[in-house]
């Protein structure tokens, strides 16, 4: 169900940690619906990530898209950063099965979480980014079968 | 073909060498319509009646209570709606369990769209129905109570026998789901006051697409469907000769074996549920830790999700199954889990391995060590396994 290159972030995947005094951090998801993602960053001081390192609870896909998310923003400033969307994930993973496409989204808010919380530490702005939500699945409703 | 560990028996069964070689003759030379009037059709007949003979058997029913579905999930289907229509007249009420299979569960939910009422009873932390419960949440309307025999998630065993008296002293009919407990356990429709049983062939190393519904004489259920006059005139088709013959067989092996099968999995089962409790920290055993299935293992492992872990264990070829909500398709864990109170996140972290008379002690060995080293693996990784360990220190 997966492509292999889901497969190999699942069973290799990059980046797991944490970041001691990291630059930005944020926690995204929830665990009523079984994902929460947890993206550490490292930023310079002109505005380039260094590092970047993931902690997830959730099932082979949403390991995969944080550890695909970490490798995609890491080397790029935090304005770049905001253009690793979902879909950019999806892509970089060779696609994802329909009822996962919700994780990559996860991804994307983590990456947009931790900049926030970068953000805010040194009362920068962020072109185009808002405050995370508290609830990833807020908004999504269960198809009717 | 790759060597697997198979421990995901409630899912689906090998279909035994025995059932498959009973079966063949029926595909290719015995391959008449029943219904016909010439000898080669009177084998298929003949065959019908035996695998008939031998179910009724095992349940201590007569075989002219035994009808032919193509499974499962038909059978619950038949037993419901048909039991609906057929006793509107005299009631719209209908209790049944939270922890059903879906087959049971959606069908209610197709029914309450239709003018039924249904109780769904909760379930106590083990997964069992309390016959208080069931007690008060009978009215005058009451026509059908459906309870099943045993859980397929969490192998709880429920408290059928009662369940049976309670129905039978207020007139009301019986139907249970015993698609999991059918030839694993002994059941007999008398003693347990049974009026409708559902049972599926591959869940007992026969085939796929095949199963029955018992229903005791003199109970006035409709045809499901409609056509020839196959089954008594209750369930139209042209038999399945093959799969009936190889569920016959199934039937047969499963009464031969039922002594020394749940002798040797529920001994195998203890072991694995023993090891890993007390090898893999922050994990706790699901259903009743007596009264379950022979051959039914649940876990909950704290921090993790169940999906990551059937990976893991696939890749080093253990099949197992889980009731986290990336293997239900939905949001949502499974309703089981939650019946028995568990959090979500907890719920999540579930794994179910449900053994065979073929496994062995060095499988579950391998089984165990396999999920101690995924557990490193995903705890290390998990932000919840991280805060946990954060707030003890």
């Amino acid at each position: 169900m997966y492509s292999e290159k889901v497969m190999d972030h699942f069973q290799n995947p990059r980046n797991v940690g944490e970041i001691e005094d990291a630059s930005g951090v944020g926690t995204v998801g929830n665990a009523k619906c079984g994902d929460i993602m947890r993206m550490y960053l490292d930023i310079d001081d002109s505005g380039i990530i260094q590092e970047c390192k993931f902690k997830t609870f959730g099932c082979g896909a949403a390991v995969a898209t944080s550890s695909m998310a970490t490798e995609l923003v890491k080397g790029k400033t935090v304005q770049e950063a905001m253009t690793v969307t979902n879909k950019a994930v999806m892509e970089a993973l060779d696609g994802l099965p329909p009822v996962k496409v919700h994780c990559s989204l996860l991804a994307e808010e983590a990456i947009h979480a931790a900049l926030w919380d970068y953000a805010q530490k040194n009362g920068i702005q962020i072109e185009g980014l808002k405050p995370p939500k508290s609830d990833i699945s807020e908004g999504e409703e269960e198809e009717e079968y | 073909m790759k060597k697997f560990i198979y421990l995901d028996n409630a899912a689906t069964t090998k279909t035994s060498p025995e059932v498959v070689e009973a079966m063949l003759p029926y595909f290719t030379e015995k391959f008449g319509n029943a219904s016909t009037v010439y000898e080669l059709g009177n084998y298929s007949k003949d065959a019908i009646t035996k695998s008939r003979e031998t179910i009724a058997d095992l349940l201590g029913a007569k075989a002219e209570e035994i009808y032919f579905t193509a499974g499962g999930s038909e059978s619950d289907n038949w037993a419901l709606k048909a039991t609906a229509e057929a006793y509107r007249s005299k009631g719209n009420h209908i209790i049944t369990s939270k922890i059903e299979h879906h087959a049971i569960l959606h069908t209610c939910e197709y029914l309450e769209k239709n003018g039924f009422e249904v109780t769904y009873l909760d379930v106590d932390e083990f997964g069992r129905i309390r016959l208080e419960d069931l007690k008060k949440a009978i009215r005058p309307t009451t026509i059908l109570i459906s309870i099943m025999f045993a859980n397929n998630e969490i192998g709880t065993i429920e408290p059928v026998r009662e369940i049976g008296e309670i129905a039978k002293e207020h007139g009301i009919l019986f139907h249970t789901d015993a698609v999991q407990a059918f030839g694993q356990v002994p059941i007999s429709v008398d003693d347990d006051h049974i009026d409708m049983l559902s049972a599926s062939g591959h869940k007992l190393h026969g085939p796929k697409g095949i199963g029955f519904l018992y229903i005791r004489k003199g109970v006035k259920i409709r045809s499901f469907i409609h056509g020839g006059a196959q089954e008594r005139k209750r369930r139209a088709g042209t038999e399945n000769v093959p799969a009936i013959v190889g569920l016959g067989k199934a039937v047969e092996l499963a009464k031969a074996n039922m002594e020394t099968k749940i002798r040797q999995e529920s001994e195998l089962r203890d072991y694995l549920i023993q090891r890993v409790l007390k090898e893999v920290p922050y994990t706790r055993l699901n259903g009743d830790p007596k009264k379950r299935l022979p051959n039914n293992a649940n876990f909950c492992f704290q921090f993790i999700e169940g999906e990551s872990l059937l990976i893991l264990l696939d890749m080093k070829g253990i099949c197992g199954s889980s009731g986290s909500a990336c293997t239900s398709g939905s949001l949502d864990p499974s309703h089981v889990l939650l019946a028995i109170g568990l959090p979500h996140e907890i719920a999540h972290g579930s794994l179910r391995l449900t053994l065979d008379m073929e496994t062995t002690k060095e499988e579950i060995d391998f089984v165990v060590d396999t999920i101690k080293e995924s557990m490193d693996r995903l705890r290390s990784m998990s932000p919840l396994y991280e805060d946990f360990i954060k707030k003890q220190q």
